[in-house]
């Protein structure tokens, strides 16, 4: 197994250690703790990144503290629960890493959590863009 | 027909309203002995997120695809499916989904694939259920499996393949992706992931109808006279046409295969459902560019021409 951040290693073994149709369950639990926003992003939408390569409309927001800890935000509407549980599992997965850990995720982590055949692989690319985004943000904010 | 069809005055001017029913009508018979509702959506997760009481769930994707082969699941599959959501040969199957019921429709028009009778879609799919106020349930039904016969698979009737479009160039086509796909713009849905074709544009003659515009802003189809005229008067269709409509992997327009042929009564539909990720990267078929439908070519490609046109007449 790939050295995965501690949060990202528990997910996919939670997910790993589900028959194939208790993994959607598993994906609506995350669905539904999808947090929303902070109030302050109401005001600027603009700071938002729509990710294109979802179906559903999807925004993330990237934030890199002092300490160099990144903050994901991720918005999705509930009549796209997929993406909002892909959303939720980066946000969750990715909470209290550093800039240069959330740079080291392997970009293939979607297909590490056995839902291809759950959900279809084609459509866990959705899950693979809104982790490259979230990269390329990261990268962005640490140039910057 | 199992259960007596929605009589609801809204359908009446369509050419076959049995295929419909009014979310009215499915609250009311809800429960129904020899009714099974199912649910079939884009979203693999919405089903879970919420549903109708007692609705089962088809995904396209992981049910009613192949797994390994482009292609549809095969009757011994089928039968397997159906017997485990607990539905029988003559069951009266009512299909609901998202986004104007466009995955609802694709999982109709496979249905037909295999014969199945009584299949009604729910007019105006979650969206009008939802906006009505109506309720949902995370609760997943045990419906005990029963025995659905193995049937062959029938794809001569409503589905093209490609060298049956190349045949038919020269009679009604009807492309409902978006117009930017259409033009060659871009080759994906706006908004929709890139799932692969090679060129942009469209199928030379074919008529630009984006599937969308047959669902009023509620979800419900449109009237006759509105489908009449997208359909008769803007795209040019005549009764006894054969036509053939696509888009990208053909479930769009399964759902306008739907509403040509059960709401406005054309005879002769396919759904090509290669559509545009195969034609466009397929390689020697003609293809346009631009808003216009273009020219049906003088000749296509030698190798393209089905063996059973003269070689004096290409």
């Amino acid at each position: 197994m790939t050295d995965l951040p501690e949060a990202l290693a528990q997910i996919r073994d939670d997910f790993l250690g589900l028959a194939q149709s208790e993994r959607l369950m598993l994906l609506l639990e995350f669905s539904d703790e999808l947090p929303d926003l902070p109030e302050r992003f109401a005001e600027h939408p603009d700071l938002l990144e729509r990710v294109e390569e979802c179906q559903a409309p999807v925004f993330i927001f990237v934030e890199v503290d002092d300490a160099g800890i990144v903050l994901l935000h991720a918005t999705a509407p509930k009549e796209a629960p997929t993406t909002r549980g892909f959303a939720s599992i980066l946000v969750q997965g990715l909470a209290g890493l550093t800039a240069q850990q959330v740079l080291d995720v392997p970009e293939d982590f979607p297909q590490m959590i056995g839902l291809g055949a759950a959900i279809s692989p084609l459509r866990l690319r959705g899950m693979n863009a809104l982790l490259s985004r979230t990269r390329r943000q990261v990268r962005a904010k640490i140039a910057a | 027909m199992t259960i007596d069809p929605d009589a609801s005055p809204a359908f009446s001017g369509f050419a076959h309203p049995e295929r419909l029913v009014s979310t009215d009508w499915l609250a009311a018979h809800l429960g129904t002995a020899g009714l099974v509702v199912v649910e079939s959506d884009e979203d693999v997760l919405l089903y879970e997120s919420g549903h109708i009481a007692g609705a089962v769930k088809v995904d396209w994707h992981t049910d009613l695809n192949d797994p390994v082969e482009r292609d549809y699941i095969d009757g011994a599959a089928f039968a397997a499916l159906l017997g485990s959501k607990g539905i029988s040969r003559d069951t009266t199957v009512v299909i609901y989904g998202d986004k104007n019921n466009w995955w609802a429709a694709y999982a109709l028009w496979v249905f037909t694939l295999f014969g199945h009778d009584d299949v009604r879609l729910l007019d105006g799919g979650r969206a009008k259920w939802e906006a009505e106020g109506r309720e949902y349930t995370r609760d997943r039904p045990t419906p005990g499996p029963v025995d659905y016969p193995v049937v062959q698979r029938d794809d001569t009737v409503i589905r093209a393949y490609k060298d049956d479009v190349l045949a038919h160039l020269g009679s009604p086509l009807i492309d409902v992706r978006s117009p930017e796909e259409y033009s060659g713009e871009r080759t994906t849905a706006p908004a929709y992931p890139e799932e692969g074709a090679l060129r942009a544009g469209h199928i030379p003659s074919a008529q630009n109808v984006p599937w969308g515009r047959a669902a009023a802003e509620d979800g419900t189809f449109r009237s006759p006279a509105e489908l009449d005229e997208l359909y008769r008067v803007g795209a040019g269709l005549s009764d006894g046409d054969d036509v053939i409509a696509y888009c990208r992997i053909g479930e769009r327009s399964a759902h306008t295969w739907f509403v040509l042929t059960h709401l406005l009564g054309f005879e002769n539909v396919r759904n090509y459902d290669g559509s545009w990720t195969e034609w466009g990267s397929a390689v020697r078929v003609p293809i346009a560019q631009g808003a216009e439908p273009g020219e049906v070519p003088a000749r296509v490609p030698a190798t393209a021409v089905p063996a059973t046109v003269p070689a004096a007449e290409r």
